[in-house]
């Protein structure tokens, strides 16, 4: 239930974002239906609205979702015997930054039918948030509309701050993950890195230096 | 036409990322650091995506900036995220009203 009231609030302001670029409601829904992810549908949209050419986007979507693959590997290590290949294909369409979450977080194996049952709430609150925001996007006040951008970000901070009190590990690779996109962001030599790569190089780095000092002991990986 | 090419791209791009892994993956990494690795690897991608974005996120720094701060206080005592969210988003507002 609160992943998909989350979702709701989140694909609310991307719906306000997309029409305010330009887009339909129309194609703003089915954008939402046919993707299901937060950072890569924003990029799209402004790839759409500057009329960016198609390799541009492909390419922008394969950085910015990439972390995706690392998050199917993680969860392709705990998947039970309710997983055949159609489930694998049908599922691995709803595999988000929040349901990765909540589902890496469970104790032991999962199931099929319990991904799929997240994934539903997911895609409904998704889906009508998005109708609901753009609609909204034409009647709500300026102001209103700008300071629900921030809802996505403070949706992270809240998935991270609780993992990064309990570890020490999470707390290192998350500063260190930090301090590299703001390297890049704010240093001139870097400029020629986009924004898309400088959060996978960051990524990368970052899990992996916390990786190589704090291993992860058995009993907190579940 | 072009508008639907753009769509069909974005979503055909972003299923085969989740489902080529998530299909083929059958062993189990046994390995200590790529486990370890895998574990960090959710956290540290959404820290990079959110700092420094969310500065910029609602177009002036200011009401960005109390809006994060409000963000990380009640995230630290573990409030649900779409109460977090919100409540980032309504300290936002009250700092641009202001």
């Amino acid at each position: 239930m609160p992943i998909g009231l989350g979702y709701f609030s989140v694909s609310f302001g991307f719906g306000i974002m997309a029409v305010s670029l330009g887009l339909d409601i129309l194609p703003t829904v089915l954008i939402s239906m046919t993707n299901l992810t937060s950072a890569g549908q924003a990029a799209g949209v402004k790839i759409i609205a500057d009329n960016g050419s198609f390799a541009e986007m492909a390419l922008t979507e394969l950085v910015i979702n990439l972390r995706y693959a690392l998050m199917s590997i993680a969860l392709s290590q705990k998947l039970d015997e309710s997983f055949t290949l159609k489930n694998r294909l049908g599922v691995s369409f709803g595999i988000t930054d929040e349901i990765f979450a909540v589902s890496s977080s469970q104790k032991g194996k999962i199931n099929a039918l319990y991904m799929y049952g997240m994934i539903l709430i997911s895609f409904i609150g998704w889906v009508s948030g998005t109708f609901l925001g753009a609609f909204a996007g034409n009647i709500l006040p300026e102001k209103i509309s700008l300071s629900l951008g921030i809802t996505l970000y403070g949706m992270f901070i809240a998935i991270i701050l609780p993992a990064l009190k309990k570890s020490a590990g999470v707390a290192v690779a998350v500063a260190i993950s930090c301090a590299l996109s703001l390297v890049f962001e704010f240093v001139p030599v870097f400029n020629f890195i986009s924004g898309g790569f400088a959060i996978i190089i960051s990524a990368i780095a970052a899990a992996a230096l916390a990786a190589f000092v704090f291993p992860v002991k058995e009993e907190d990986e579940s | 036409m072009r508008l639907f090419i753009y769509i069909l791209i974005m979503a055909g791009v972003t299923y085969l990322i989740r489902m080529l892994p998530f299909t083929l993956f059958r062993k189990e990494i046994k390995s200590k650091f790529l486990k370890s690795f895998l574990y960090y690897i959710p956290y540290t991608v959404l820290a990079a995506m959110t700092i420094p974005a969310i500065f910029s996120s609602t177009g002036d720094m200011l009401s960005a900036t109390v809006g994060t701060i409000v963000a990380v206080i009640l995230a630290f005592f573990d409030l649900p995220l779409i109460v977090v969210a919100l409540a980032a988003s309504l300290a936002a507002y009250i700092t641009m009203i202001m």
